[in-house]
């Protein structure tokens, strides 16, 4: 019997061992200085795919190339991966990445709840983490990291732009149809916030899971609440699906009640058609077709991927290409020197005008609030916003004070 | 003010009830098929669901490749589908009719996975669109709410399909030939009925029954890779609920239970995805053999 | 046996049960090779522990703490289905109520990593203990399907319930310092740890099995209605090891919380509990160490797969297949048949 069993264990010792050496001789590798590697982690074939996957690659490489690929006689390297929207995927892909291949910093990150787990990893790690994906306000808040970035845009500065917007143009009852994680959680507190601050009143809210497939049973809540606002406090797909299905269910029709799409990328403008998106309010961090200086760089962009960048991907090409210029100047990949670097260096590109980094992470810029041109209106493929105010950087994100950062302490 | 029942307004639980039956289509298609499936191989098919999704992308893949439409695809997909278990049915489930029922449910676990793994591969989770088509668009006004023409079409068109599987079972004489071999293949097959191939072709009808369910299902949620691998749990629990082998049974514990869900959403809608298994569990409490099951 | 009045019986189709196929011969032919193998055996095992030992020194440990997680996890259920012949296709419930809750206490009332495994698996034996109640009441495939739904229920609960925080699952969880000394921070310590952990729960499972309960275990599975009219309530023997194989899981599960930080909704999928079949039915259903390969190979491959192109889902399902058609015994089941042979030659 016992010989049985010791046999048995042999056999899965070995076993195990045999299948494992690839990892062992790559974690040899740990810790060289002879590249500086960029993880990018995002959604490469869900819902949010669109608005980062491959084009946030794109964008970063861009980023790389204008160093020519090389930075303190060190080569660039940019390698990808999709977390699958699972927080669990995600921090295991960062902890794998940054024990094993030697990972100097992590990009994108869509999807708040991976977005969070990932930070506790890069936080502990002691690596570089910029982010421009995710929304919650709250990677700058409690969940704030020394060596953690947030870029593009937060729910602060969508609550500010849209939710503002909209209650001064009378809409000042709303129902929220909520994605049901960190993201869609703060999204709707930020709003709320700001619509009764602003004088108005929140009737309700339900919680629809990630990736629904069928938004009919919410709809018909929001539709029987009576607000005149519904407030979607969902991104991506989920966004696109529930305005398609708002209108199949003739939500909009009577025109007592109105959607608000908190948070609108330009893939999700483009994959709605202007038909159906014309005329919804949003916040962006980004806008291709602002200035010259945006129009240049996006069309370069176009050219390499067939589409318009969102404020995601333009994102990334900003934060790495500022991560690069901080490695350049400290003269080394260490992530707190580094993250210490960018703090110190306005962010100055095409992306953002002066832009400062708080202590806290927060990129502070200007943001955008739009609106969806008619098709009447559009002057060609991805003619889709009329930017309608800027909003000051100090105005759009939290301060460092109201943040709740603890680094903010120090 | 417009009155209430039981504190809640009219318009939303009526709204929610007719969701519900929605839902309750697709579940009453698919536990039919299942059912079928179970009463003739004693199988449980874990593939339902992947070819509830493979019937909405063959239908999609028909349009946005061939240019076929919905009214066509209502046919052929189902017919593709039921082709694809013919082959399933033929090279790999038959070589564990001997075995244990559990080889059978692993087996096709397996290749749920397999199915569903190739098409997310191959397609990605996002939902692909699939518009309604020309004549069911547009709505009616029904007072309490606002019914998409198309939903009401997929209330329709469940309930004859159901309906005319059931009769067919139960009136014809094919039903008959088949309701016998479920009872006893040997004495059939001595008196000259083809059993194997009967069972091939019972397989086929069920999962071609998911692939219609998939092609109704395909305009009004996105076609994913994904749709089918939530859903199939709750028609296990529904099939369990009415008894496995019931054929009646099915059919009228899918609507039910779509109804009672969407009751539910109106009461308490937190509790919306997991009643059915509540109710599973008191089933099995009070009558273990299902609501229309016998013990055997 | 894992059933005794199916309808299958009508049809003159009834085969041997999943777990009697591969097991029966596999034990037969491992008893067979223990008694003429015992040196080279505990030579075998000398060098197993040693090389579990060493280990982390070579392999990167995260790894291999996940691989000790499902080893136990893929034990715990085979005593259930391999040793008791039911099906549980729902035994990810366990897993991950058994995560959460670990995650919960250690997080949020701050309790050290001991208690909150320790509890986490508490949880996983009352919530066996419900299931169980329930699920026993059928058998085979119905079993199956029950434990499915049941485990589905769980999984919509996790979803919704405040305190497992949704899809965000519950995040940055404190290792924390094991009995106060030893900071579990360090890889090393935690990955002995973790080993602990695993040689405890299969040392339990091995005197299970080995001790008269496992015997009259065995006679339910092989005939249940002879263990009845034996005089045996079977109906408590087999919520016992429900409970029981419910228990481990949730030992391993909390765990797994403690190791990666984190408890999400993975954990308590159905995709995951097809995996815990899945690593079952490869390494042998039935034998004592199938599971530890089974779990160990499948780690391994989802680990070099995520590096691939290769659709992961795919090629598992590939496996299940052709184990479910041609190789039923699994690995540890093979092996030790062709011990037997050898031996008796």
């Amino acid at each position: 019997m016992i010989a049985r069993l010791l046999t048995g264990a042999a056999l899965t010792a070995l076993t195990i061992g045999a299948l494992s050496v690839g990892p062992a001789a790559a974690q040899q590798g740990k810790l060289s200085g002879d590249t500086v590697k960029i993880g990018v982690l995002n959604d490469r074939s869900g819902l949010y795919a669109d608005l980062g996957g491959e084009g946030s690659v794109v964008a970063s490489r861009m980023a790389a190339e204008e160093f020519g690929n090389k930075i303190l006689g060190k080569p660039i390297e940019i390698i990808t991966a999709d977390h699958q929207n699972k927080p669990d995927i995600g921090s295991n892909l960062a902890r794998q990445w940054i024990d094993q291949d030697g990972v100097d910093a992590i990009v994108d990150v869509p999807n708040s709840g991976v977005a969070l787990a990932v930070q506790e990893v890069t936080k502990a790690k002691k690596t570089i983490f910029l982010m421009e994906g995710p929304a919650t306000s709250r990677l700058t808040g409690d969940a704030c990291s020394p060596t953690g970035f947030h870029w593009a845009y937060d729910t602060h500065a969508l609550a500010v732009g849209t939710g503002q917007a909209i209650v001064k143009e009378g809409g000042d009852s709303w129902f929220f149809i909520t994605a049901d994680y960190a993201f869609g959680h703060q999204l709707e507190a930020d709003t709320s916030a700001e619509v009764k601050k602003a004088g108005g009143k929140v009737v309700g809210s339900v919680k629809a899971p990630l990736n629904t497939a069928d938004f009919s049973s919410f709809l018909l809540q929001a539709q029987s609440s009576g607000a005149k606002i519904i407030g979607l406090a969902n991104a991506g797909g989920d966004t696109i699906t529930s305005i398609k299905q708002a209108s199949e269910f003739g939500l909009t029709q009577s025109g007592q009640q109105k959607l608000a799409g908190l948070l609108i990328f330009l893939s999700d403008v483009h994959a709605l058609g202007l038909p159906v998106a014309q005329d919804l309010v949003l916040t962006t961090g980004f806008y291709w077709d602002r200035d010259d200086e945006t129009r240049a760089w996006s069309k370069k962009f176009f050219d390499r991927f067939g589409k318009m960048p969102t404020m995601v991907q333009a994102g990334s090409y900003s934060a790495v290409r500022h991560y690069l210029k901080a490695v350049e100047a400290a003269g080394t990949d260490d992530g707190p020197t580094v993250a210490a670097k960018m703090k110190e260096m306005p962010v100055n590109d095409m992306f953002a005008k002066n832009g400062t980094i708080l202590p806290n992470g927060r990129m502070v810029h200007d943001v955008y609030l739009a609106r969806v041109k008619k098709p009447s209106e559009s002057k060609g493929a991805w003619d889709y916003y009329q930017i309608l105010r800027t909003i000051p950087g100090k105005e759009a994100f939290a301060s460092l004070e109201e943040s709740g950062c603890k680094l903010a302490a120090k | 003010m417009m009155a209430t029942i039981f504190g809640i307004p009219p318009q939303a639980l009526f709204g929610q009830l007719l969701l519900g039956l929605i839902n309750g289509s697709f579940y009453a298609l698919l536990s039919l098929g299942l059912a079928v499936i179970f009463g003739m191989l004693n199988v449980i098919n874990f593939a339902h669901g992947a070819l509830y999704m493979m019937g909405a992308f063959v239908s999609w893949l028909l349009l946005t490749q061939l240019g076929i439409g919905y009214w066509w695809a209502l046919l052929l997909a189902p017919l593709i589908v039921g082709l694809f278990g013919v082959i399933l049915e033929k090279t790999l489930l038959s070589r564990l009719y001997q075995l244990d029922h559990l080889y059978g449910l692993l087996l096709t676990f397996g290749l749920a996975l397999i199915v569903e793994g190739a098409f997310r591969h191959q397609y990605g989770v996002s939902g692909q669109p699939y518009p309604i088509p020309e004549m069911l668009r547009g709505g009616q006004n029904l007072g309490f709410m606002f019914l998409p023409n198309y939903r009401g079409w997929v209330v329709v068109a469940s309930l004859v399909v159901c309906l005319g599987t059931w009769l067919a079972i139960e009136k014809t004489k094919l039903g008959a030939y088949l309701r016998a071999a479920t009872e006893n293949p040997v004495l059939v097959q001595a008196f000259g009925i083809n059993v194997p191939r009967m069972v091939t072709l019972t397989y086929a009808f069920g999962v071609a029954l998911a692939g219609l369910a998939g092609v109704l299902a395909a305009p009004i949620y996105q076609v994913s890779p994904l749709m089918g691998s939530n859903l199939i749990i709750v028609v296990f629990a529904v099939v369990v609920i009415g008894g496995m082998g019931s054929i009646l049974g099915a059919v009228l514990t899918g609507y039910g239970l779509g109804l009672l869900e969407g009751l539910t959403k109106v009461f308490y809608p937190e509790a919306s995805n997991i009643v059915v298994f509540v109710i599973m569990a008191v089933v099995l409490m009070i009558k273990p053999a299902g609501l229309f099951g016998r013990e055997r | 046996m894992s059933l005794h009045s199916q309808s299958g019986a009508q049809r003159g189709t009834r085969g041997a049960p999943p777990a009697a196929t591969g097991a029966a011969a596999g034990r037969a032919a491992g008893e067979a090779a223990g008694r003429g193998g015992a040196t080279v055996g505990r030579l075998a095992a000398l060098v197993a522990l040693a090389v579990l030992l060493g280990a982390p020194f070579l392999l990167y440990p995260v790894f291999l703490m996940k691989v000790l997680c499902f080893a136990l996890f893929a034990c715990a259920f085979n005593l259930l289905i391999g040793f008791g012949g039911l099906l549980s296709f729902g035994h990810a419930a366990f897993f991950g109520s058994a995560a959460y809750v670990t995650a919960h206490v250690v997080k949020e009332w701050g309790l050290p990593p001991e208690l909150g495994i320790l509890l986490g698996t508490a949880a996983a034996a009352v919530l066996g203990l419900a299931f169980g109640a329930i699920a026993i009441r059928r058998q085979g495939i119905y079993f199956a399907m029950i434990t499915l739904a049941l485990s589905q229920m769980v999984f919509f609960l996790a979803l919704q319930l405040p305190f497992t925080h949704g899809e965000d699952g519950i995040q940055a969880v404190p290792r924390g310092t094991l009995f106060g000394l030893f900071n579990l921070n360090d890889p090393l310590a935690m990955y002995y740890t973790v080993l602990a952990v695993f040689l405890i729960g299969f040392a339990i499972i091995w005197r299970t099995v080995h001790s008269p309960f496992g015997q009259v275990l065995k006679a339910i599975r092989e005939n249940e209605p002879r263990a009845i009219s034996l005089g045996y309530r079977t109906d408590r023997y087999k919520l016992l090891a429900f409970v029981l194989s419910a228990t481990l899981t949730g030992l391993a599960g909390g765990t797994k919380a403690i190791v990666f930080q984190l408890a999400t909704l993975t954990d308590v999928t159905w995709q995951m509990s097809g995996e815990v079949v899945l690593m079952t039915l490869l390494g042998g259903m039935g034998t004592l160490f199938g599971p530890v390969v089974g779990a160990g190979l499948v780690v391994a491959l989802e680990n070099y797969l995520a590096a691939t192109s290769l659709p992961v889902p795919v090629v598992i399902g590939v496996i299940f297949v052709v184990c479910v058609l041609l190789f039923r015994r699994g690995i540890a089941g093979e092996v030790l048949a062709r011990m037997g042979q050898q031996k008796a030659k």
